[in-house]
């Protein structure tokens, strides 16, 4: 069994497919991430499959449970964790987590146990008797993450797990989640729209563009479907043709006064672009990233995408041009 | 076992926050006071009301009124919720919604009934003699206005998206229900426009059973008071179950 299967899963807002005939599954106990730009339809695919959002067309299950006939089942069996924190400032950490224990009927018995037990998975021991509002963002962000395991959910969805949090606290809760998966063999489905996040945390990734799921693979056979690593040279006039013919460069760019090559086995083959390539200013060689991925199948960057709400944003973009 | 855990659960939510704030009722028994000693304390040594004094007389009227205020207005916090974003990790549990809806208005419920017993000293205090029974009867007249009252204002509160609209909806609302309701006047001798206002206000019928109770002179039987209350409460369960339903 899949612990998340989608057929077709649609949303349309309007004249907008939020989320377009997506069809993706993900194998238990993996760490599954959905990577693309802000209005991408990430959270879309998230909000359907945690049964907040009805879908428009198709159908998806979660842990074997229809997300439309059998919301009550997919609610029991899942974690998450929001992108906007939702734990309740005016209560304690321990409260929060003892609240949500009951929401999600964890027996009586046991309720104490667990919540011992993800106050030292998240590290907030010592903080619990205090008010949420006394915490930091990192804090925060821990404590919605343990309240999300309270319950031992089978698949933990996590949106945007660090938005906004530092570079120091966002490879804490790397940590936190990495260890969490293994441990409690639990399948975790992210979405992110940081590259080096989702390189580091997943074990595949669904790039998602416009609604619609790009590339579905791991994170090394999508690096390696550009066909190798990135090779640019500053050259005051550059001039492309000269690299044309060699088979083992895979594609030839320029910007201005710089060219990037992709090329396979680099290393072997330095002496020979830097021959052909004349006087060179600079050199630089870096093995390809997932973002060079994102710009080989959409052609844009992941990093200029920015703005909020990014659904309306192409909904008013839409209109505008009707 | 699970559901009524889950309302326990939802419940206990409103009511450690309601302990944290004291500034709430304090704050919410502010008018009350105002209009029992600033107006009723000013008008009260002039004017008698058949032959009781004004003050005591408006006395059930500010009483249902604070449980008027603190219970519509209870509803605001579905909008700070939904605002600060706390409210869809309740609505995104495994609990009804009729569950959740019940949970936040008995959470409401137990607000307005604190601050409706703070009201009964601040009563005894003016010299209204409470007998167990009449103060048992009153609490009744309370707890079935404000069931009624918290429903309509967490109805209220699930379709309104932000404070500021829920605060001017309410006014709108809250002010004529309270000033038809025969909570500064005797029903008696009204112009024919007016009466028919506060004979369509719910809120007139517990002012004048607490009236009927406390100082003896009701317009209406105690019991239709009563019928007519609780049909009010359990058309608002209704409605506002109805509305949790349907929010997104």
């Amino acid at each position: 069994m899949w612990a998340i299967e989608t057929e077709n899963l649609t949303k349309r807002y309007g004249p907008i497919n939020a989320v377009d005939h997506l069809n993706m599954r993900v194998k238990q106990g993996e760490i599954f991430g959905l990577l693309g730009p802000n209005g991408a339809g990430k959270t879309t695919v998230i909000s359907m499959l945690c049964t907040m959002l009805r879908p428009t067309e198709g159908s998806g299950k979660v842990n074997g449970f229809d997300v439309v006939s059998q919301p009550g089942e997919v609610r029991r069996s899942i974690g998450i964790v929001f992108q906007e924190p939702s734990v309740d400032d005016e209560l304690t950490g321990l409260e929060n987590l003892q609240l949500h224990a009951m929401w999600y009927g964890v027996p009586k018995e046991v309720r104490a146990g667990r919540i011992r037990e993800v106050l030292a998975l998240v590290g907030l021991e010592d903080r619990k008797n205090d008010l949420v509002k006394t915490y930091s963002g990192g804090m925060r962000r821990r404590l919605e993450i343990g309240r999300g395991l309270v319950h031992h959910p089978k698949v933990l969805f996590l949106d945007e797990p660090t938005l906004g949090l530092d570079p120091q606290t966002r490879s804490q809760i790397w940590d936190y989640i990495g260890d969490l998966a293994e441990r409690e063999d639990m399948t975790v489905v992210l979405t992110t729209h940081y590259m080096e996040e989702a390189e580091e945390l997943c074990d595949r990734i669904a790039i998602i563009d416009q609604g619609r799921i790009i590339v579905l693979d791991t994170v090394e056979a999508l690096k390696k479907s550009i066909g190798g690593d990135l090779v640019c040279l500053g050259i005051s006039k550059p001039n492309p043709d000269v690299f044309r013919d060699l088979d083992y460069v895979k594609k030839v760019e320029t910007e201005e006064d710089l060219i990037v090559l992709t090329v396979e086995n680099s290393s072997q083959h330095l002496q020979e672009i830097l021959e052909r390539a004349g006087k060179v200013e600079s050199i630089s060689v870096r093995p390809a990233t997932l973002n060079d991925v994102f710009l080989h199948f959409t052609g844009r960057e992941i990093r200029t995408e920015t703005g909020e709400g990014g659904i309306f944003e192409r909904i008013m973009r839409a209109e505008a041009e009707r | 076992m699970s559901t009524l855990e889950a309302i326990y659960g939802i419940w206990l939510r409103e009511f450690k926050v309601f302990k944290r704030e004291k500034s709430r009722v304090i704050t919410s028994l502010f008018t009350p006071l105002l209009w029992i000693f600033g107006f009723g304390g000013g008008l009260g040594p002039n004017i008698s009301i058949g032959d009781v004094n004004y003050q005591v007389f408006i006395y059930p009227g500010i009483l249902t009124m604070s449980i008027l205020f603190s219970s519509v207005f209870f509803g605001v916090y579905i909008v700070w919720d939904r605002k600060i974003d706390i409210l869809k990790a309740i609505l995104v549990a495994p609990i009804s919604r009729t569950a959740i809806f019940f949970g936040k208005a008995l959470g409401g419920v137990t607000d307005s009934m604190i601050e409706g017993t703070i009201m009964l000293l601040i009563g005894v205090a003016l010299g209204i003699s409470f007998t167990p029974i009449t103060t048992i009867l009153v609490l009744l007249f309370l707890l079935v206005l404000t069931i009624g009252l918290v429903s309509l204002g967490l109805m209220l509160g699930s379709v309104l998206t932000s404070p500021e609209s829920f605060g001017t909806v309410v006014s709108f609302l809250v002010f004529p229900l309270f000033f038809f309701s025969g909570a500064l006047f005797p029903l008696e001798n009204l112009p024919a426009w007016l009466a028919l206002l506060t004979y369509i206000d719910p809120v007139t019928y517990a002012v004048d059973g607490i009236r009927g109770i406390l100082i003896g002179n009701a317009r209406f039987p105690l019991i239709a008071d009563f019928s007519i209350l609780c049909v009010f409460a359990f058309a608002m369960i209704q409605a506002g179950a109805f509305f949790f339903r349907r929010m997104q």
